[in-house]
């Protein structure tokens, strides 16, 4: 809420015209990072990483036009996502042998199309449901579409998948997209158009009717729209996006394969979102980056990054449930009032036994993977470059005491924080009540 | 042709009686609380490996006393300190919390117990093949655990129907706050009856692991089927979760015996079934092989048609 | 809070992501890219510790070429995408030598992205050592030069099973029951076609497929078995879908012959011995502990001494990486480029039995003497057990080499 004391006019212009720029600034510092990126990571790993990163994110960002904005929860999301896929490949096979001049930059249409014409159909049926109904309905549908690919041979190719070659479309201007490089342009030019698609989408009053429906449905049809219409539409919109990001995929890995329509894509995209934050825009951007990191690289840390990725979910889901976004967006009004020097001091004590607490844990978890499932290698192990004898009971208690050490602290110091933060706000607001 | 059918019913009651037993915690907990268990494949889990595990040293019978209330205990400090805390946030936290525990759960359990299937035999009690049909001999260990589920009905229909706490219970699904200030202790009964829930799928693992693979990723194979299973049968209805399971049950049993397809019932249209395309691949495609997505079919067209399941008493 | 745990997170990763893979001169790495967790991952840590081992020995005896052997395992959890985004990996941190065997889907993925790869990247060639994709497609309509296969693809293993069931004049009905995905249907075609032509009279009394993974009640299934008077399966299944049709079979009492690819895996052992099924289950494979060699042998008490927990190991991965230094010694080089022409074409004394086999140059397909096994209790000379049931696997024939031999449509596109 903004501030309520009365603004001369000349001041509120201005202010109005500085934050156009800053919204402008924005969209324009993403496409020079987009632009920049690869020279900062240029190895062959990074590149890959960067375009799933940017495939993830508009997934995410269209699962979040179900979940956050229009408050559906959604188990087969991934369905859009894989149909957008295969009909891209198909596309590209089918362009290959007809030897008909489209280059690769427009096949994610044929992925959106698809993924808008499948949205279209389950979405009329679908949508009849809000609520658990919903979610139970997505989940059966998913399980039916993914199962039914294995028995749907031809179209699907069977588990192998269907293969293609994105080098051999028409080359433009001498560009094959064979180089990882040059594909990183690609998904880093539909990203863009898709982010600001959505985040269009979010500023028109179809969107704004999409948070009514989320928020109070009753009161929506007092007014007179059709809460039914509005979550098809919403549905049939978020399709054609996650069909676009399905295409994207197909071309990076130059395979689309029945694994990829299955439930847990689907619960991968939840994930990303989640922690991200479904309350802002820009929260499963935030969270696609971090998932699709943390799946290239924590997989060949541990084998135990299953069970990390489960406490890291619960944890989110007990005590942040506005994801990292929410957080940090409930910082903003510290922030306008310039109080964050106040509080920043006790983030950064609470974050420290936070992360010797997170050592401690790891530690636990790494020795007790060390004894069980690697027994026949012995208890030797390495942890973080320091070699540990996972039976040594001064390992275990040293993890112990990090562990309980660091969590204690860090009960202690987040209560200081939050109360550091309370006061940040009441000082910011002071003749304000308190959200 | 009746020999088939007579094997076919017998199968499909004993499949099915095995999935009440799995559901019927569930049932009880979603009817209740409202809350979708995804972790609920994974009490039954755990309950399979505790009963595995003090089989090992002193036998069946006492993992099946014992392995049932540990998991209940578990399950209810998952409630307490878990769910309790995450209610507050919604039905869609309340629902990625339990998804993330069953992630939890079955890394802890291959951490614990290996990835590879572990050796839970049946009792030598019941080792025996109880009696023979048409040559197919029946096992002694099956239609114990069909014993165990019909017992198990019997029992929460006349714990919720007859008894002072069913009745609480019950009347905490619809008026909680009401049940409140009457004076019971709304969150305890939430917590006993989570805890119940978590028993249950505990002594469906301990039953049906001798009877099937236990390995820790049996909650993963058998977790969406009793979402079917309570769905179809309807919100707030034990007998509901009964018919369903039974007729889940008969459904997929009798669809595998037949090797109908289109293509056996209207003949090769046009030299249709043999060209390579979808069509081909629809047309040839046979009952047995759609058997086990059936149930999934079942799921959708009930939700769109009939929300409130077989025997229901509220909408989803 | 949130930030905190993000930051340590990536803090944690970080603390890998800082490792600096160093291109020391003096290892030779090799990719191991299969599962290492979710539901693969014990049958893909088998690979990984047994590629260890033989690590371990060969390092102990001076390497290759003097240089180390490590082997470096990506996990992969069975799904293809996921596979080409580790052996991008694998290439980023120095690895010319990927190997895998754990799913066709993968397999087929890795080649044409290894092909794709190499065509593109002329001078930094990899190649794929596959020990156990037996989709016969990657070795005829989508070979690779880049590409060997150390297991009889499935067409092999079934012309050599069919050899044997030519002569056994007790096998007169037989149903096929498969998983119901390209594998499955696969070999129950060939299966089909091959007994038409050596044995007519058989009668195919049944041609089923059950979902993947999927079905837990396989009563059903065995009931039809019994009502079609089959005295003899052929099923390809594998893992949970196996044990449990075996323990549902030997649990309405059905009395068959059962001829498998994959029963001595996954928890199948365990099945067949809770089914009480002695001696009924065969499996065709190129090698199974309780054949007499003695090398073999010792080999495998060693082996079975040292990773108690998980004794299964595959002997074509021994065959694979002895045929790979092999070729490494004869180029005198570590470069694929150079060793691939040694290892086409190569003789190779195989590990189970001493018995010959060679790398056809046509289409990569190593061809080894295939052995047909039966499971139920040991007899003198075999102290092998499986899984700790007390059971073990005994031999029933051998197929000679000149009996696996298919031929192949493979027109492989070679560099030069």
């Amino acid at each position: 809420m903004s501030d309520t004391r009365p603004v001369p006019l000349m001041v509120r212009v201005r202010a109005s015209g500085q934050r156009r720029v800053a919204a402008h600034g924005v969209w324009i510092g993403a496409i020079v990072m987009l632009a920049v990126l690869p020279y900062v990571f240029s190895s062959r790993l990074s590149l890959t990483t960067l375009c799933l990163m940017g495939i993830m994110v508009i997934f995410a960002l269209s699962y979040n036009m179900l979940l956050g904005q229009t408050g559906l929860l959604s188990f087969g999301h991934a369905v859009f996502f894989g149909m957008g896929g295969f009909f891209a490949v198909h596309a590209m096979n089918a362009v290959e042998a007809w030897g008909v001049p489209l280059p690769l930059v427009v096949i994610p249409i044929a992925g959106g199309a698809a993924g808008l014409l499948f949205g279209l159909v389950f979405g009329a049926i679908i949508t009849r449901r809000s609520g658990t109904a919903f979610a139970m309905i997505t989940l059966g549908v998913a399980e039916l579409v993914s199962s039914g690919a294995l028995i749907l041979r031809t179209f699907f190719g069977g588990e192998a998948g269907i293969s293609t070659d994105r080098t051999a479309l028409v080359h433009p201007f001498g560009i094959s997209f064979g180089p990882q490089f040059q594909l990183y342009y690609l998904v880093a030019g539909w990203c863009l158009l898709s982010v600001g698609g959505m985040y269009a989408l979010t500023r028109t009053p179809f969107g704004r009717m999409c948070n009514a429906v989320r928020d109070n449905p009753e009161r929506v049809l007092f007014i007179g729209y059709d809460t039914q219409r509005v979550r098809f539409i919403a549905f049939s919109l978020s399709g054609l996006f996650a069909g676009i990001a399905g295409a994207l995929v197909a071309i990076d890995f130059e395979l689309m394969s029945s694994s990829q329509l299955g439930v847990e894509q689907s619960g991968t995209v939840i994930l990303a979102t989640f922690i991200g934050g479904v309350g802002e825009f820009a929260g499963p951007i935030i969270g696609a980056v971090l998932v699709t990191y943390l799946q290239v690289t924590l997989r060949d840390l541990t084998d135990a990054w299953q069970l990390y990725f489960g406490l890291l979910f619960i944890f989110m889901v007990m005590f942040a449930p506005d994801g990292i976004a929410g957080a940090l967006a409930r910082q903003r009004p510290v922030l306008q009032a310039g109080q964050l020097h106040r509080v920043a001091p006790y983030y950064v004590a609470a974050s420290l036994p936070a992360l010797v607490a997170v050592v401690g844990l790891s530690m636990v978890i790494e020795m007790a993977d060390q004894l069980t499932v690697h027994a026949a290698d012995g208890p030797r192990m390495m942890f973080c470059y320091v070699p540990v004898s996972a039976d040594a009971p001064l390992a275990w208690a040293v993890a112990g005491l990090l562990l309980a050490g660091g969590t204690w602290v860090f009960l202690r110091a987040a209560q200081r924080a939050k109360d550091a933060y309370d006061e940040a706000l009441s000082t910011a607001h002071p003749r304000r009540v308190l959200p | 042709m009746l020999e088939i059918i007579f094997i076919s019913t017998l199968n499909g009651v004993l499949y099915g009686m095995l999935l009440f037993l799995m559901a019927s915690g569930l049932t009880v907990i979603f009817s209740m609380m409202g809350v979708l268990n995804f972790a609920h494949a994974s009490f039954y889990m755990l309950g399979a490996f505790f009963g595995f595990e003090i089989s090992r040293y002193v036998g069946y019978w006492p993992g099946l006393l014992l392995a049932p209330p540990a998991v209940g205990l578990i399950g209810m400090a998952v409630e307490r300190y878990g769910l309790r805390r995450v209610h507050r946030h919604g039905h869609v936290a309340e629902l990625l919390f339990t998804f993330g525990l069953t992630f939890v759960i079955q890394e802890l359990v291959e951490m614990i117990w290996g990835k590879l299937p572990v050796n839970y035999a049946v009792p030598r009690l019941l080792d025996f093949s109880a009696f023979t049909v048409f040559s197919t001999t029946y096992p002694a260990f099956k239609l114990f655990g069909l014993l165990i589920s019909v017992a198990i009905f019997a029992a929460l229909f006349l714990i919720l129907r007859r008894s002072r706490v069913g009745l609480i219970v019950q009347a905490s699904l619809t008026h909680p706050e009401m049940v409140g200030m009457l004076g019971h202790n709304v969150d305890r009964i939430f917590m006993l009856v989570f805890g119940v829930g978590a028993g249950l799928a505990a002594v469906a693992g301990v039953i049906a692991g001798p009877a099937l693979v236990t390995q820790s990723n049996m909650a993963a194979l058998l977790g969406p089927i009793l979402f079917v299973v309570v769905v179809v049968g309807g919100l707030g209805s034990l007998a509901g979760a009964f018919a369903a399971s039974l007729l889940i049950g008969l459904l997929q049993t009798f669809a595998v015996a037949s090797n109908a397809s289109l293509a056996s019932l209207f003949g090769q249209v046009g030299g249709l079934a043999g060209s390579g395309s979808s069509l081909a691949d629809i047309w040839n495609v046979t009952v047995a092989q759609v058997a086990p997505i059936l149930p999934y079919l079942l799921l959708v067209l009930v939700l769109i048609f009939r929300p409130r399941g077989l025997m229901g008493t509220r909408d989803t | 809070m949130k930030r905190a745990l993000a930051s340590a997170a990536l803090g944690l990763s970080m603390f890998g992501a800082m490792a600096a893979p160093s291109a020391a001169a003096g290892t030779l790495k090799i990719g191991y890219v299969d599962p290492l967790s979710g539901g693969g991952a014990s049958i893909g840590q088998m690979g990984l510790n047994e590629l260890n081992f033989i690590a371990e020995r060969i390092n102990a005896k001076g390497g290759v070429m003097g240089k180390t052997v490590k082997i470096i395992g990506y996990d992969n959890q069975l799904n293809p995408q996921v596979s080409l985004v580790q052996v991008q990996k694998a290439i980023d941190d120095g690895v010319r030598i990927i190997t895998q065997g754990n799913g066709s889907s993968v397999g087929s993925a890795i080649e044409k992205f290894v092909t794709r790869y190499n065509a593109r990247n002329p001078g930094d060639e990899v190649v794929y050592l596959n020990y156990g994709a037996i989709d016969p497609a990657l070795t005829n309509q989508n070979c690779s030069y880049w590409h060997f296969s150390f297991d009889a693809n499935s067409d092999i293993k079934m012309e050599a099973l069919t050899n044997f069931m030519k002569g056994r004049r007790d096998i007169k009905k037989v149903y096929l029951i498969d998983q119901d995905y390209s594998f499955g249907h696969s070999v129950a075609e060939a299966a089909a076609r091959m007994l038409k032509v050596k044995r007519p009279d058989i009668q195919i009394v049944g041609d089923e497929f059950h979902p993947l993974l999927k079905v837990t009640d396989f009563s059903p299934y065995i009931a039809k078995i019994k009502a079609s008077g089959a005295d003899t399966v052929i099923t390809s299944d594998w893992g949970q879908d196996f044990a449990l049709m075996i323990k549902a079979a030997g649990e309405a009492g059905l009395k068959v012959g059962w001829y498998t690819y994959y029963a001595g895996f996954g928890g199948g052992p365990t099945a067949i011995k809770q089914a009480n099924l002695a001696d009924d289950v065969f499996q065709i494979n190129e090698g199974f502990d309780n054949l007499d060699h003695p090398p073999a042998r010792a080999f495998i008490s060693a082996y079975v001494g040292r990773f108690k927990a998980n004794q299964s190991f595959w002997p074509r991965l021994v065959n694979e990486t002895g045929m790979l230094f092999e070729a490494i010694d004869e180029a005198r080089s570590t470069d694929p480029s150079k060793f691939v022409p040694k290892l086409e074409g190569m003789h190779y004394a195989t590990f189970s039995s001493g018995g010959e086999g060679f790398m056809r140059k046509t289409d990569h397909q190593f061809f080894q003497p295939l052995f047909i096994s039966v499971f139920g209790p040991l007899g003198p000379n075999q102290p092998f057990a499986e899984e700790n049931t007390g059971w073990g696997w005994k031999e029933v024939a051998k197929i000679p080499v000149a009996d696996t031999i298919l031929p192949t449509s493979c027109k492989m596109k070679r560099p030069g």
